[in-house]
């Protein structure tokens, strides 16, 4: 079953807190190997992690 | 020793950091001047390896900690329903859950760049979201904490952690990329 990328962003979100289960896994996975868009708002959810751990350890 | 000009530098730095976990002037105050005074105490044991900043941000974060975990769970008033609720977000997907609009790649932000604004963007950002949200966020995202501690401290399930966090990246994507759009054009 696909999902679309309202869902998609729900788990992208999901994983940067907890490791997500096989099914969630590989779907996001397929989804993110299709979609630019949402492959561009996983890279900027990382990028937003990054930068407040930084600003959270006063680099 | 510190020399007591660099330390003042800082102190607006850690006022920001305390306020947005605690969300309340006077407690953030008071926190900070607790930071100031242990940094002044130990002040032999800045080795200067790392920044000031640093080594200041790193006894806050500390004490921040320590008062979540020693006062326990936080009352918090507002209906848990309104922050659990990702409806506000329609806006940006089409009826069958497609991005309305083409996610753009950041023209200006490098990592480094985000963290140097990230308090910056975080208040004026935060200011528009439930107070749970932008806690959860904090907890999560700036101190570190895992999820059951968060959930645990804001008494909510694990899913509905999971959805204020979601709530509260989305907000915050959608104000730096405000930021860095609106910089392009300028």
């Amino acid at each position: 079953m696909k999902i679309n990328c309202r869902q998609a962003s729900r788990l992208i979100s999901q994983g940067l807190d907890q490791p997500l289960n096989q099914w969630q896994y590989v779907r996001l996975r397929v989804h993110l190997w299709m979609c630019g868009n949402c492959r561009q708002f996983s890279h900027q959810l990382q990028l937003l992690q990054q930068a407040a751990r930084k600003a959270g350890r006063g680099e | 020793m510190i020399a007591h000009a660099d330390l003042e530098a800082e102190l607006a730095y850690l006022q920001r950091y305390a306020l947005a976990q605690l969300r309340d002037r006077d407690a953030a105050n008071e926190i900070v001047q607790e930071t100031v005074l242990a940094a002044l105490e130990s002040g032999d044991s800045f080795s200067g390896k790392s920044s000031l900043r640093t080594w200041l941000t790193s006894i806050l974060r500390f004490k921040l900690i320590d008062r979540l975990r020693r006062k326990g769970k936080e009352v918090l008033f507002e209906s848990l329903e309104d922050e659990t609720d990702d409806s506000d977000f329609d806006g940006l997907f089409s009826k069958d859950g497609h991005w309305q609009d083409k996610i753009k790649a950041w023209s200006g932000p490098e990592e480094s760049l985000m963290s140097r604004q990230f308090w910056e963007v975080f208040e004026r950002c935060s200011e528009v979201m439930p107070r749970r949200t932008a806690m959860a966020f904090v907890m999560r995202e700036v101190m570190g904490l895992d999820i059951a501690e968060i959930c645990n401290n804001l008494d909510v399930t694990a899913t509905n952690c999971s959805v204020l966090l979601y709530r509260a990246r989305m907000s915050l994507r959608e104000c730096f990329e405000i930021r860095w759009t609106g910089e392009a054009k300028a």
